[in-house]
């Protein structure tokens, strides 16, 4: 694989990330109560990377909403690898760049003032944007695009990343490339990561935990972890695993 | 012959290029034939043709008197536009923002609109005495309430998701102000400075007719005792021109720089 950072720095955070969401409920603009979440609690191990899977309109989003601190209004406690002292990093489902700015402009405005000038000419070859560095996001596709957010994702060295459905709606081939570019990234440098998906092929690909969760109102209905290195995971151990899971949480593909 | 026109530009498209400009040209060209010939027709004082206008404009920019006279109304101009963008801006763009202040601050907003700018300039002059802070005061009062609106607008439509993105990223207070916010508030500055200068300068004038001893509007004054109408003509054109100058070579360059991001469509 790619050597990103030369010397691997310790990413993901001393902990784990810890998630305990004990009930979170909207209140529509009619005034009815929306019960999104029952109870979700899991785990991520420090530097291992899982995937959340559920039926649409679950609560996944709500959930990396409430880790991002984006939503305080629910019930439940949480712990962030370093304790939030680490930087959190996020690949939403739209790409969501400045539309004003050129694309390394979108990358470096993510960095701290302390290290706004740093090298990101590796990053960016990596994520075959070498070239895209003066354009802006209007002049890009939605791959493109979806490569800009994981390129402003990893360039803050994050101790957590976040990546909602980051693969939705892009061609299968468009799809594979990317998710290859994601696993090339974060192997060079893996930092905990929780990934949202409805792909299941996907989780199996790239998880080392998948996390399933039921209806609304959520609750984790499995946890299913995979100990078997990314590089040994060949086609045939893929079919297996996939039908032994469908076989055990019916209803998920 | 406009039915001609348009066909022409809207078939090809290089002429639809070179069309506005030509098309501006002709336009005043005509506009200032008519005017001649109504002034040679009526053949009266009050009806002046172009050539008596330009010599009246000769007659008080040799002697810098209409250069003075620009130059005051100018300045006020640009500091009542200053002051109101400013306040104007940061009214608008809390009250887009929190929909409880909004909410107990609209009727006010409303009152200010329909109040009549003579009655702002008379109070401004009663209570303020007859300055010229009263005077750029009064200006600005009148012009804050149009840009509260269209802040206010502007703030409302703000993207929700890139100010969540930048949260998430730690941009600072300034670097959210000026990446996320001010972009996005960019076309309703531009909608509220143009509509704001043409409705500036128009009060200024009225603003020095009733309590200033210099500038355009004390200079129309003036004339208008004098019942010289080329002169007040040549003051109200020399401004207008002052006026567009600044419109072509300030607002439309830097609203060119500022929109360089949006894709380009091809015009059909
Ligand atoms: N701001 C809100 N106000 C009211 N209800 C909301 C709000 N945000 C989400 N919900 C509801 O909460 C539930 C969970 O939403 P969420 O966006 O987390 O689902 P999701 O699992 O990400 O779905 P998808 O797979 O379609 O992206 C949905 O039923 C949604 O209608
Ligand atoms: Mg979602």
């Amino acid at each position: 694989m790619s050597n990103l950072s030369k010397p691997i720095p310790p990413a993901g955070g001393r902990n784990a990330l810890e998630v305990e969401i004990r009930g979170k409920t909207f209140r529509g603009a009619d005034g009815e109560a929306v019960r999104a979440i029952e109870t979700i609690a899991f785990e991520v191990a420090p530097a291992s990377f899982a995937t959340l899977i559920g039926p649409s309109g679950c609560g996944k989003t709500t959930t990396l909403r409430i880790i991002l601190g984006l939503d305080e209004d629910y019930e439940g406690r949480l712990r962030l690898p370093d304790e939030g002292h680490g930087r959190i990093a996020a690949v939403f489902q739209e790409p969501r760049l400045l539309p004003w700015r050129t694309v390394e402009e979108n990358v470096r405005l993510a960095l701290s003032d302390d290290e706004a000038e740093r090298d990101l000419d590796q990053l960016f070859a990596v994520l075959g944007l070498a070239e895209m560095r003066s354009r802006y996001p209007s002049e890009l596709s939605l791959g493109l695009a979806r490569r800009v957010a994981l390129a402003r994702a990893f360039a803050v060295r994050p101790s957590l990343l976040l990546l909602d459905e980051p693969f939705v709606s892009l061609d299968e081939q468009t799809a594979t490339r990317l998710r290859k570019l994601l696993m090339d990234v974060w192997s060079a440098r893996p930092t905990t990561a929780l990934m949202v998906t409805h792909n299941l092929r996907e989780a199996v690909q790239l998880s080392d935990r998948i996390i399933f969760l039921t209806e609304r109102p959520s609750r984790v209905r499995g946890v299913h972890d995979i100990a078997k290195p990314r590089a040994e995971r060949d086609t045939r151990w893929r079919e297996a695993t996939l039908s032994a899971i469908a076989k055990r949480y019916s209803g998920v593909l | 012959m406009a039915l001609e026109l348009e066909h022409g530009t809207a078939g090809t498209a290089v002429p639809s290029r070179l069309a506005p400009g030509v098309v501006t040209i002709v336009s005043l060209a005509g506009l200032l034939a008519v005017w001649w010939v109504a002034a040679t027709l009526a053949d009266s004082r009050v009806l002046p043709t172009p050539p008596e206008v330009a010599e009246a404009f000769w007659r008080d920019a040799r002697t810098g008197e209409l250069f003075f006279h620009l130059g005051m109304t100018l300045m006020r101009v640009a500091g009542a536009f200053a002051i109101a963008m400013a306040v104007g801006s940061a009214i608008g763009i809390f009250l887009g923002m929190n929909r409880e202040a909004n909410r107990f601050f609209d009727p006010w907003v409303i009152l200010f609109l329909n109040v009549p700018a003579l009655v702002l300039i008379v109070l401004a002059y009663i209570w303020f005495g007859l300055n010229e802070a009263a005077a750029i005061g009064a200006i600005a009062v009148n012009k804050i309430p149009n840009v509260v609106v269209t802040l206010r607008e502007g703030a409302r439509a703000l993207d929700r998701d890139l100010e969540e993105m930048a949260r998430v990223y730690r941009f600072s207070f300034a670097r959210t102000l000026r990446h996320v916010v001010l972009p996005q508030l960019q076309p309703y500055f531009a909608a509220a400075s143009r509509s704001g200068i043409s409705l500036i300068w128009k009060i200024a004038l009225v603003v020095e007719l009733l309590g200033r001893s210099n500038g355009v509007g004390f200079q129309i004054n003036l004339y208008f005792q004098l019942f010289d109408v080329a002169a007040i003509l040549a003051y109200t054109l020399a401004f207008v021109a002052v006026m567009l100058i600044i419109e072509f070579l300030l607002v439309q360059p830097f609203e060119a720089h500022s929109t360089r991001w949006r894709p380009k469509r091809a015009r059909g």
